[in-house]
């Protein structure tokens, strides 16, 4: 990325392919896009669009094999971290890097107390012992808003509801006040009401504590009332990329015009037929020699078919900075 | 106890489905002698009625019992008590014998397509199942029927030979869909259908349900989580909370303005796809959790979180009456400024229920 010197995190041309008995999977190409400091960067997608494997590929938690990060760049505050020896990764993991998973319940261990594994990344990066962790972990969990933070120390993962855990997750995550948090579907595993309390709490976390965030999803409501740019991806890589209003309100790709289309809107006022986009995401067997939505996409003409589309800013602006799209396609006069 | 009408609505045709004061508790065993020490009341005085044609959407937060109310429907779980009224019959009382000739009316669509799919059976073996256990039919005729239903839910009639396994999500849910219409049932219960899906293939599913319902005039149970597809696909919504159903209103009327504090909050939690009506939207964040359904509060079950709780509720359960035309509320907010307003007239009102 040009600009991509005041950027906490500046991902450049990263592929990760994985080696199965079928043949080769390519699940991530040639994605590049950075982190600013304090910024909340939405990744959407469908399962398999390559969302999840892109953030994990950037700090090797992925098991390798059948995984294999083929190429590309991942610059935190400079310094190439694919480059970094294991035991440097892990000094990175937890203390620079946070993360949040989907599923609270299996991403805790169940028979240690939630204390305990909240002091973990405390006594491991931070050096603080006995009763200083402890502190600072009863000031975690008073943080994520868990009501008798010192006394629920003490509880198993099994004591908490979902909404709890995930907020256990969160404190875990922010225990090292790290550079960067990465959150994969955070709340995808939890009701409505749980969700919203966990949006605020974001909210509130970055009013206080002014991280930057990757939070990735495939609801685009979240999406919406969460991010400051937002990125697509589609077939293992970055469709489009914009700031959240730009991206909504005037959306280029097909695939960002068709998803949408396909969701309802509370506060829509009728209810003709859901628009849908026909047919599957693609299989990656190969490295994509075209357009990976070309089959699904109703504006696809003969160049989508020969070469896949690089990204292009539309709004003028230098690539990363303002609206990008990765398509041949030029709607003229087309409203969005 | 209980308000003497089952909520329906003026505008469709006769009542199919009649629920009334359907209680479903499991039993909790404590102790060396696993002695009976409580229940947990998944759905407890739950009543209602479905019109023909209609589709009634059923929504909540997960333990709330939406999908045990869809299984108690059916017989797939024995009910503790009350009545399940479907096509003019009690399901709930049934013995196996009858129980098993009227399986035919009323189907299920699962959320989950793989669990719910045989994988060691073709696709024609699973559609076909029905037809087997059902009918005296001989091969011809049970394929052109396979054929026939695989056409319905646009399925390529090719696939008849392959496994769920060779299928993708909204495809396998196609399947699930197939062998519940193999019967020609008047009523479908689907129990989130669309949950495991992605957005871009849920659009497909809801569509082709729409469709199905136009075509062969079906009755759905749609059973979900997500408030923004229930309002595309329901005629009336029910939102349960804790066993119990807080409201039951005509979808526009309930998303427009919502009468009870639970329904409002709920509507208010759902994040909406649009940044500039997300940053204008007023937000009512419930605090706590969910109360244990085999301890609920005393009184009203929401009073722990409800944000205009006052004495009344924490004593004396609400009922779930009709305040105002087609819409019912379980909420003491609204017993003195409308009363009882007795039947709901839907048999009087024959119209042709118009779908969307």
């Amino acid at each position: 990325m040009p600009d991509g010197a005041d950027a906490v995190l500046d991902v450049k041309g990263l592929k990760t392919v994985f080696r199965t008995r079928g043949g080769e999977v390519h699940a991530v190409n040639s994605v590049s896009f950075h982190l600013r400091p304090g910024e909340l960067l939405g990744v959407v997608g469908e399962s398999g669009s390559g969302k999840s494997v892109t953030m994990m590929s950037l700090i090797g938690l992925l098991p390798s094999p059948p995984a294999d990060v083929r190429a590309g760049e991942v610059l935190l505050k400079g310094v190439d971290i694919l480059k970094s020896t294991p035991e440097e990764l892990r000094a990175i993991r937890g203390a620079r890097i946070g993360f949040v998973f989907q599923d609270p319940m299996t991403s805790l261990n169940p028979v240690f107390t939630v204390g305990n594994q909240i002091m973990e990344p405390l006594k491991r990066h931070m050096g603080l012992k006995g009763k200083a962790a402890e502190d600072r972990a009863t000031e975690l969990l008073e943080l994520v808003g868990i009501p008798d933070a010192r006394k629920r120390l003490k509880s198993y993962p099994h004591q908490f509801s979902g909404g709890m855990r995930q907020r256990v997750m969160i404190a875990i995550a922010l225990a090292c006040d790290p550079e960067v948090l990465i959150a994969d579907e955070p709340t995808t595993a939890l009701d409505v009401t749980i969700q919203a309390q966990i949006l605020e709490l974001v909210h509130e976390l970055r009013r206080k504590l002014g991280m930057a965030i990757i939070w990735i999803t495939h609801d685009l409501g979240v999406i919406a009332e969460i991010a400051d740019r937002v990125m697509v991806m589609y077939g293992g890589q970055i469709v489009e990329q914009a700031p959240v209003r730009e991206l909504f309100g005037n959306p280029h790709h097909p695939y960002t015009r068709a998803l949408l289309k396909t969701i309802p809107k509370l506060g829509d006022e009728r209810d003709e037929r859901l628009q849908i986009i026909e047919g599957q995401p693609p299989i990656l067997t190969a490295e994509p020699s075209a357009c990976p939505f070309r089959a699904r996409c109703a504006h696809a003409f003969d160049r989508c078919e020969r070469e896949n589309p690089l990204r292009r800013p539309i709004d003028g602006q230098p690539l990363g900075r303002g609206h990008d799209v990765a398509c041949h396609w030029n709607p003229e006069g087309a409203d969005a | 106890m209980r308000d003497d009408t089952t909520p329906g609505p003026a505008t469709k045709g006769k009542p199919l489905v009649q629920v009334e004061g359907l209680k479903m508790y499991f039993p909790v065993f404590t102790g060396l002698f696993r002695r009976h020490t409580g229940d947990v009341k998944a759905v407890d005085d739950v009543s209602f009625t479905l019109m023909e044609g209609e589709t009634l959407g059923l929504v909540g937060e997960s333990g709330c019992g939406k999908s045990t109310v869809g299984r108690a429907l059916l017989r797939l779980y024995e009910p503790t008590a009350g009545k399940v009224v479907i096509d003019g019959v009690d399901v709930a009382h049934l013995d196996a014998e009858a129980l098993r000739r009227k399986r035919p009316t009323m189907q299920m669509v699962f959320q989950d397509p793989q669990a719910s799919l045989n994988p060691r059976m073709t696709l024609a073996d699973i559609i076909g199942e029905p037809l087997n256990e059902h009918t005296n039919w001989n091969a011809d005729k049970k394929l052109a029927r396979i054929y026939e239903l695989m056409d319905a839910v646009g399925l390529n009639r090719r696939f008849a030979n392959r496994y769920p396994h060779e299928f993708s999500g909204g495809q396998r849910q196609r399947i699930g869909i197939a062998r519940a219409l193999a019967l020609n049932p008047k009523f479908i219960v689907c129990d989130e259908p669309i949950a495991a899906l992605d957005v871009s293939i849920q659009a497909q599913v809801v569509n082709l349900l729409e469709d199905l319902q136009e075509k062969f005039g079906l009755t759905y149970l749609f059973i979900s989580h997500d408030l923004s597809m229930v309002k595309h696909i329901a005629d009336r919504v029910a939102v349960m909370y804790l066993g119990r159903i807080a409201e039951l209103s005509p979808r526009d009327a309930l998303y427009a303005r919502p009468l009870h504090p639970y329904a409002e909050a709920l509507l208010s939690a759902v994040p909406e796809p649009d940044p500039s009506r997300a940053a204008r939207k007023e937000r009512i964040i419930l605090k706590g959790d969910v109360p244990s359904p085999a301890n609920p509060p005393k009184g009203c079950n929401f009073c722990t979180r409800c944000p205009k709780v006052f004495d009344r509720c924490r004593v004396e359960k609400p009922v779930l009456r009709e305040v105002e035309p087609g819409r019912h509320v379980a909420c003491h907010l609204y017993s003195e400024s409308a009363g009882p307003t007795g039947q709901s007239e839907a048999k009087e009102h024959n119209q042709q229920g118009v779908m969307q």
